[in-house]
């Protein structure tokens, strides 16, 4: 189905409700970067639960940063029925449910995880990686011998809902980013059902630089203007 | 008797040994902890390019505050050179396996004589993942392990085969330790440099890991 041209510019609240439980979501930020804040909080007050989570880590909980910073919080509400990533060592939460069992939980090598990204996004069927090949990681994997090296074949990776964190867009969703905040973000904006972007500020068709667009509109469904969680501004 | 540094001796020099052995122009990447160190070691006259698995070519010196639209890895606001520029995720990972980063600095729990490496997982007690360092072992041209010799307790990190999970598998090209610097010659675990204060034969004694002595071994700087 076509979308919009002009997209709507939807209240955190709203949408948050396009998140399902026991549906998919990817989520764009690495580190403090790039997070979308605002919809992360809108998420945990709509108290969403079963989600299957594809999001690179899981943020900050631990013993130097005691109040959880985005993503994290979810994981705190329990939110979660699965999740995908690829560092959660700034999280000792999310590190107890993976040792407890508890949530089930699929660790991949960051660059693996960005390319099963790309994948979804780009239509292929899977990759052959040579990441993790001798290692644990390959165990139960389908290797394939190409040129003579061995590769794992890595599937796409894709979400009934993306959220990304941009720095403007205008009313057609074109998007640019700020600094590293980047990330993520342009590669999950093409791998979702439905994908909604949180920006700092929203400008007319036109006012965009086309040399300066990174991702452009035709992969966004909806927009959210960032609200006022301290780390939303600053990221 | 090996000579007992404090952890702010040990670092530094293992980080110095290391920013010695890059070379000009070399596009490297830098882990959390002791390889973070290297970027101050670096020679006035040797131009390194350091790259962040969050998007940064030539990244420059912290910034601190708390404006995150620029960080490192490790989440430190941190200034850009001139000349710098920023990519996305993919094109950051696709730089590493594409062999397109020259050298690559990480910490590690365990080394074997092998060139395996392990720094991502103790079962069972810390789980943090291994982030790029499995992409960024596997892709770069030189794979650097900066560590302290020994664990707190006396055990060997530097080991025969590693116990913990990989990291990668046959992967290190050269560790630097507080003692000494090890270089992978042709898959066989070579001494070629010891520290000025530790005796060559107890350190051959205490470490798990069978090591050659390079004919031409040198002090550490």
């Amino acid at each position: 189905m076509a979308k919009p041209f002009i997209k709507p510019i939807l209240s955190p609240e709203e949408a948050a409700r396009k998140v399902k439980s026991e549906k998919s979501l990817m989520l764009g930020g690495f580190n403090y970067g790039g997070a979308p804040y605002t919809m992360i909080d809108a998420i945990n007050e709509a108290g969403t639960k079963d989600i299957d989570m594809i999001c690179v880590g899981t943020s900050y909980y631990n013993d130097k940063v005691t109040e959880p910073v985005g993503i994290a919080k979810l994981v705190l509400a329990g939110q979660l029925r699965s999740l995908i990533a690829s560092h959660i060592g700034l999280n000792k939460r999310t590190q107890e449910l993976y040792t407890n069992g508890e949530l089930p939980i699929e660790l991949i090598p960051m660059g693996t995880y960005v390319e099963r990204i790309r994948a979804g996004g780009a239509g292929l069927g899977g990759f052959l990686s040579p990441i993790g090949i001798g290692t644990d990681y390959e165990k139960g994997k389908q290797i394939i011998e190409a040129g003579g090296k061995r590769y794992i074949l890595e599937p796409p990776l894709r979400a009934d809902v993306a959220i990304v964190s941009a720095y403007k867009a205008d009313r057609f969703g074109n998007l640019i980013y700020r600094g590293t905040s980047r990330n993520f973000n342009p590669t999950i904006a093409t791998a979702g059902d439905y994908v909604i972007a949180e920006v700092d500020e929203i400008v007319e068709i036109g006012e965009l630089d086309p040399e300066t667009i990174i991702t452009p509109g035709i992969f966004i469904d909806a927009l959210v203007v960032k609200g006022a969680n301290p780390y939303a501004s600053k990221a | 008797m090996l000579p007992r540094l404090s952890e702010q001796a040990a670092r530094e020099r293992i980080a110095k040994n290391i920013a010695l052995d890059l070379k000009d122009g070399s596009l490297v990447n830098l882990g959390i902890g002791i390889p973070q160190l290297v970027a101050d070691y670096i020679p006035k006259d040797v131009k390194i390019i350091i790259q962040t698995e969050n998007g940064i070519i030539m990244a420059g010196p912290a910034k601190g505050g708390d404006d995150y639209h620029v960080i490192d890895a490790g989440g430190r606001p941190i200034s850009i050179l001139p000349g710098g520029s920023i990519v996305g995720a993919d094109l950051s990972f696709a730089m590493m396996r594409g062999g397109h980063v020259d050298a690559t600095v990480l910490g590690v729990l365990e080394v074997d004589g092998e060139g395996s490496l392990a720094n991502w997982m103790v079962p069972g007690v810390r789980v943090p993942g291994m982030g790029g360092a499995m992409d960024l072992v596997t892709g770069a041209r030189r794979v650097y392990a900066a560590t302290r010799h020994f664990n707190k307790d006396g055990s060997n990190k530097l080991v025969k085969k590693c116990t913990f999970p990989l990291t990668g598998y046959k992967v290190v090209d050269v560790i630097v330790t507080e003692y000494c610097v090890i270089k992978n010659i042709g898959g066989v675990m070579t001494l070629t440099q010891v520290a000025e204060d530790a005796d060559l034969n107890e350190l051959l004694e205490k470490t798990e890991m069978e090591l050659a002595v390079a004919e031409d071994i040198r002090m550490m700087k």
